[in-house]
Formats: C-alpha cells, structure tokens, sequence
C-alpha cells in the first residue's frame, strides 16, 4: 500500500544521502590528511626509535673520511668536512655541497660507497641525501645532510671508514619537469608515514 | 488494532488494481510489490540462495585443503572460490538477510503500515540479482573471477582481468542497494514511529539498526570510493595504488578496512538486536540493562571507525600508530562485554526453555564470546605480527561471522516464522539442525586456531604436511555443517507447506508490537496508529 510520503521523510533521506556523498569523498581526501596528521604528530618516522638506541650509549674511537665526487654531470660536489674523528654509536651529521655549474636544471642520484667495503653494513643512515633524486635548477647551490651512526658491533680491525658518493645524472629522470620530481618525493617520503 | 483490510483511504490511483489487496498476481507480482513484508521475504529468500552458493565455494575450498598437495583445482580457481566465498557470504548472504528481518520487522515493531519509502525499497532489493550474477557470472569470463581475497588489495587488483570489473561494478551496485536500505530504516525508526514509541521504548533490534544504518551510510561509499580508485587505476591511467605513479598500495588497504571494520559491526549489531528479542522472550524476563544496551550499540558503532589499522600491523605503520590502535581496538571489549553480561543477567533467575530460538541464541552467546576473545588476542600488536594471514585469524572471523552473524539469523527466523506464515515448525527438525550445525561447526573451526598458531596461511591451497590431520577434521565439519544447512531448508519448505497453526503469541514470553498481530501476519498492518501500552513493549523497563 502506498500512503502520501510526509515531507520530513523526504527531509531526512536527503540529509542522509548528503552523508553518504560525503563520505565518498572522504575517501578521496584521505591522502592528504593522513600526510598532514603524521607531519603534525610527527608520529611518521618509523627509525626514530632506532635513532635514540644509538646515541644513548657511544663505542670506540674512530675516524670517518668523507669524499664526493660526480660521473659526468655538470655538478660541482664536495664534502664539506673531510675527516671527523667520531665514536661508534654515536649519531652525527655531516653536510656535502652541490652547486650547479650548467644553465640548464640537472636531476641527480647520489650512490655511496664504502671503505673498506664491508664496512657498508655498519654504516646506519636515518636520512641522507642519496635516499631519493636530487633536482638542482640552474646555478644552485644546496647543501644536503647525512645523518648516520656507527654500528658498535663495527668489527674491530676496522679504524677509519671511508663514506664516498658519487652523484650520477639520471637522463629523462622525474627531474625532466620539477613538478613531477617533487610530487614523486612527497609520496614516498609520506609512503613511510601512512 | 490494525485497520481492516476493506479500508481504502489512500491516493494509490498511480498503483493499478493491486495496492488494494496484495500484489499483482505471478511474478509481476514480486517485481512492482512495495509491500515490505514482500521485500523482506524475497530479502531473506535471496540471502539463502547465495548463503547456499558461498557455502558451496567454500566446500570447494575444504575439499582441496582436505589433504596437502594440488587434488582438485588450480590455485588460481581456489583463489577466485576464496574472493567470491568471501564476497557472498558478507554482501550476498549476511547482510541482506538482516536487511530482511529489517524489513520485515522494523514497521511491525514500531506500529508504521509500511516502509517510509516503499518504492525505493523495492529498488533497493531488485538491485541484488544483477549484483549477484555479476559476481557469479565472473567465473565463466576469460581470466575468471577476482582472485585477490575479498579485500581486494592492490597491486594484484590492478593486474587482474575482467572478472575484478565485475567484482568493482557488484561492489558498486550493492553499495547503493544497502544505502538506499540504511535511508529507508533510519527514516522509518525516526518518523514513523506510533505515538507513544518513544526511541527509548523501542525495542532493541530497532536500535541496533539504526545505528547500523548510520554505518553503512557512512562506510559504504568509502568501499566506493576505494574500488573507483582501484577502477580509475585499472583504466583511466591514474595512480592512487600504483608507486611508480607517486601512490601508494598501502593507502588501499587504510581506505578499504576504514570501510572493513565498521563492516564488521554492521552484521553483528542486528546480530546483536535479534538476540536481544530472542534470549528475554525464552527466560520470560525484560532484556537486562535496556539503557545500557542502546549506548553499547552507540558507542560499538562510533569507536568501530577508529580502529582500522589493526588490520594492518605489519604495513609497517609507526610504533606510536600500532599502540593506539591497539588500545582502542581492546576498548571495543567494554561496551561488548556490557552487552554479554547484559545478556546473561536477563537469563539470570529466569524461567528458561530450550526451544530452537533460544537454542541458536545460546550458540550465537557462547561462541561469538570465543570469537570475540580471540579477537582480543589478534588486537595485540605483538601476537598478531606473528598470526597475521594464519588460519587462526580464519578461526576469528568465522566464529564471529557464522557463530555470531549466522545463529543469531537462525535464531531470528525460527522466533518469527510461526508469525509469518502463520504455522508452527516442526520443533526436532529445528533442534536437529541446532545441534548438527553446532558440533560440525566448532569441528570445522576449531582445529583452525591450531593450524594458525603453528603457523599456517590462510589463502594458499597447499599445505605443509605437519598440518594434514587437523586440516582433514576441520574439511570433515566443514561438509558436515554444509549439508546441515539443508535442514533448515527442510524446515521452512515442510512449514510453508502446512503444520500446526501458529497462536498469537506462540512464545509466552514474547514481547514486542508485532505479538498483537493476527498469524499469519495481514498483508497490511498498522495502517492506523497502534495504541502503544506498556506490556506491547520489549524495551520495557
């Protein structure tokens, strides 16, 4: 049987079905409110508990060398300190200099390596520069950091550990147009987060 | 107490020759009818066909896991028996069968003649068939049917065929068909209540739908919203799951169980309201703590919205997000244990009897309480790191879903079939189908915390050797609790056929509107007010 709908039904059902079309476009806003919870909680960096294990006790003396270099890229890269006398566990940063030379912009990955090279294992990056693509507009200058530590299970023949990178241009990179190359950074740095 | 059946006061000159009686004759009939008691009925029909389909796939899957090695199908077909198991059974099976009782019960319970928008409720039932053929269908299209589990992750989302459009385009029309049912029954409870049922007097499978209602209308559209994307992903060249596009797989699985878990309350909460009519009526008490109730159902429903990532401890979310939602996942356990005790202190001192309601009531109270306890120990971020996708997580869920959802279904029909048609069942056959489906059930599962614990994974068809025997017992209750089923098919066919005729008020204890009404029910009911007194009234104090 059908009886006249009285208006306040009609009333209710489209209060709800604006709900409803609400929540379907919550579903589209999740990324970035989830990107803007975390970096407001901070509660996205998952190695930072790591990061108060190492500092909370320090091993051995021993002596960091840094070197930088470019493969055929119209950068200038240099460490900005050479040598630092650290012990194991400890958590330092050290910072490299990038400058542009060219006229046009440049992406770039930097790719370390170690000496000597099983050293490689017990060297702990909680950021570095080398963790995505660079994009450098022309004639920038940028200073980038390493934070890292020491493993203090470093065996112990080792005395000096030698950290080189050694920046490479990727050709047609996500740098060919700046916004896509930051956009792509955003989503995997926030990747880690949700 | 309701109107006769020769009054026409209405404007129904649009409806043709059949408002004034029933519905139209044959099966015309079942196509334009608005009457709710129709709907519900073709409602729980439907839900029992794809129950018996999911129920079928999932045989399929008991017998491949019935001895350790490849016997009987791929495992790509076990992985499409699996997803489509698993996707009748929660939006084919369950969920239209309490949308059923729904129907049936919520204008009987609440003294309106009918649903508030009758046309729409028949729009929202005729949207299930396609939905369901769909979702069958995608077996026989190149490339099978969806094969990812029912949660449908990418990336393996994004790689399948045809059969995942089907399986996006079913989710899609049953979102729609469950929203326009949520509209429907919360505007039903809220404006078209009898005079003198206050909401705080309504009886409490009411309150448990309305605030499912509100669930689904909020949960519903973000499943929408995750299977668009997946869609757009598939073919519009977007990149939401896809990290060499700048997204993200793991934001499917955050949008999707934002969805899941309070799709999880949406079939226990009317598991929950049944229950509360069924286990009063046979200790001959009022519910216990009918205040406390209503806000366990309101806060149930708004916490299920902050716990979705207990689903996803081992994404690798952060230490501090695994401890919240751990600890909000645990604080579930109160207003659910409110209800638990609640329902114990009402058998409390009472004159209690055994009939087959009651039976399936105390099966859903003891085992949806194991179900629930396990589910404590899954919510424990360290425990879970190591059961997660084991079969112990299998065991939860179906004894959430089948023990709770499910008896608490059986309980329902049984407590209201003498009213709908009129007849009594026959009372062995029901105890029969009580006890088998009860022992096969726990035989089924049970095994399957231990294969979880030692370390079995759930959704591979082949198993490590150690787990042969308990895999051969849980195959061995899982047919048995399959042709058990078929009982209750007996019961209702042999019911609808003839039997004893049906008082009133076939249960003394029984309380409730729809108690004063003739059985079989009239086709129309209530199409004047009733006069609401307190003994009408389950929810009284």
């Amino acid at each position: 049987m059908m009886t006249a709908i009285p208006v306040t039904n009609y009333r209710i059902a489209s209060g709800l079905g604006l709900v409803a079309i609400a929540s379907f476009l919550f579903a589209y806003i999740q990324p970035p409110l989830y990107r803007a919870f975390c970096e407001w909680t901070g509660i996205y960096d998952v190695q930072k508990a790591d990061e108060f294990r190492a500092s909370a006790t320090v091993g051995r003396p021993i002596t960091m060398e840094f070197d930088a270099n470019t493969h055929g890229t119209g950068l200038r890269f240099t460490a900005l300190q050479t040598s630092l006398p650290m012990h194991t566990g400890e958590l330092v940063q050290v910072n490299f200099r990038v400058e542009n030379l060219s006229n046009h912009s440049i992406t770039g990955q930097a790719v370390p390596s170690y000496g000597p090279k099983h050293a490689a294992n017990f060297v702990k990056k909680l950021d570095c520069f080398c963790f995505r693509q660079q994009v450098f507009a022309p004639g920038e200058v940028r200073v980038m950091p390493v934070v890292f530590a020491l493993d203090r299970n470093l065996p112990s023949d080792i005395g000096t550990v030698t950290l080189s990178y050694t920046f490479f241009e990727v050709p047609g990179g996500v740098g060919s147009s700046n916004n896509t190359g930051s956009a792509a950074n955003g989503a995997s740095t926030s990747g880690s987060g949700i | 107490m309701q109107a006769s059946h020769d009054t026409h006061d209405h404007a129904h000159g649009d409806h043709g020759d059949h408002a004034h009686h029933g519905r139209a004759p044959g099966l015309m009939g079942w196509f334009t009818t608005t009457n709710h008691k129709d709907i519900g009925t073709m409602y729980l029909w439907f839900s029992f066909v794809m129950f018996l389909v999911g129920g079928a796939m999932s045989l399929v899957i008991r017998g491949e896991l019935f001895a350790p090695g490849l016997q009987y199908v791929s495992p790509e077909f076990y992985n499409q028996m699996l997803t489509l198991h698993a996707l009748i059974m929660v939006f084919g099976a369950i969920m239209p069968a309490f949308v059923g009782f729904a129907n049936w019960m919520i204008p009987m319970m609440v003294g309106a003649p009918d649903m508030a928008f009758a046309r729409m409720n028949n729009w929202s039932f005729w949207l299930l068939p396609p939905a369901a053929i769909l979702l069958t269908g995608s077996l026989f299209v190149p490339g099978g049917a969806a094969g990812t589990g029912w949660t449908l992750y990418p990336p393996l989302s994004v790689q399948m065929g045809l059969g995942m459009d089907m399986a996006i385009f079913a989710v899609h029309i049953l979102g729609m068909s469950s929203i326009m049912g949520s509209i429907n029954i919360i505007t039903t409870i809220l404006n078209m209540r009898a005079p003198g049922m206050t909401l705080m007097r309504m009886p409490m499978f009411c309150w448990t739908w309305l605030v499912t209602a509100f669930l689904l209308i909020a949960s519903m559209p973000i499943l929408a919203g995750a299977v668009t994307m997946l869609l757009t992903d598939r073919h519009f060249g977007t990149s939401f799951f896809n990290a060499a596009g700048g997204g993200d797989p793991v934001l499917f699985q955050h949008i999707f169980w934002f969805f899941g878990h309070p799709e999880v309350y949406i079939i226990a909460l009317p598991a929950f309201g049944v229950v509360s009519h069924v286990i009063p009526a046979f200790s001959r008490k009022h519910l216990f703590g009918y205040t406390s109730m209503v806000y366990a159902i309101a806060a149930i429903g708004l916490i299920s919205f902050f716990v979705w990532a207990h689903h996803m401890y081992v994404t690798g979310i952060p230490l501090t997000g695994q401890l919240y939602f751990m600890y909000a996942t645990l604080l579930i356990a109160v207003p659910t244990g409110v209800k638990v005790f609640n329902w114990i202190t009402t058998m409390w001192r009472g004159e209690l009897t055994f009939e087959t309601p009651m039976l399936f009531a105390l099966g859903f109270l003891f085992l949806f309480t194991v179900g629930g306890l396990t589910g404590l120990v899954l919510a424990i971020t360290a425990v879970d790191i190591q059961l997660q996708d084991t079969y112990y997580v299998v065991a939860h869920f179906h004894y959430v879903m089948v023990a709770g959802a499910l008896f608490s279904a059986y309980a329902g029909a049984y407590f209201w079939l003498p009213k709908w048609t009129g007849r009594m069942y026959d009372e062995a056959l029901g105890k029969v189908h009580f006890w088998t489906s009860i022992v096969f059930f726990n035989v089924a599962f049970f095994p399957q915390h231990f294969l979880g614990l030692a370390g079995m994974p759930r959704r591979i068809p082949d198993y490590a050797t150690q787990f042969t025997d308990f895999n051969a017992v849980s195959s061995i209750g899982a047919f048995g609790f399959g042709f058990s089923q078929l009982i209750f098919l007996w019961v209702v066919l042999k019911n609808i056929k003839g039997g004893e005729a049906a008082p009133v008020k076939p249960w003394d204890g029984a309380t409730g509107l729809e108690w004063t009404l003739p059985s079989p029910v009239p086709y129309h009911t209530f199409e004047d007010p009733p006069v609401i007194t307190e003994e009408h009234l389950a929810a009284a104090h």
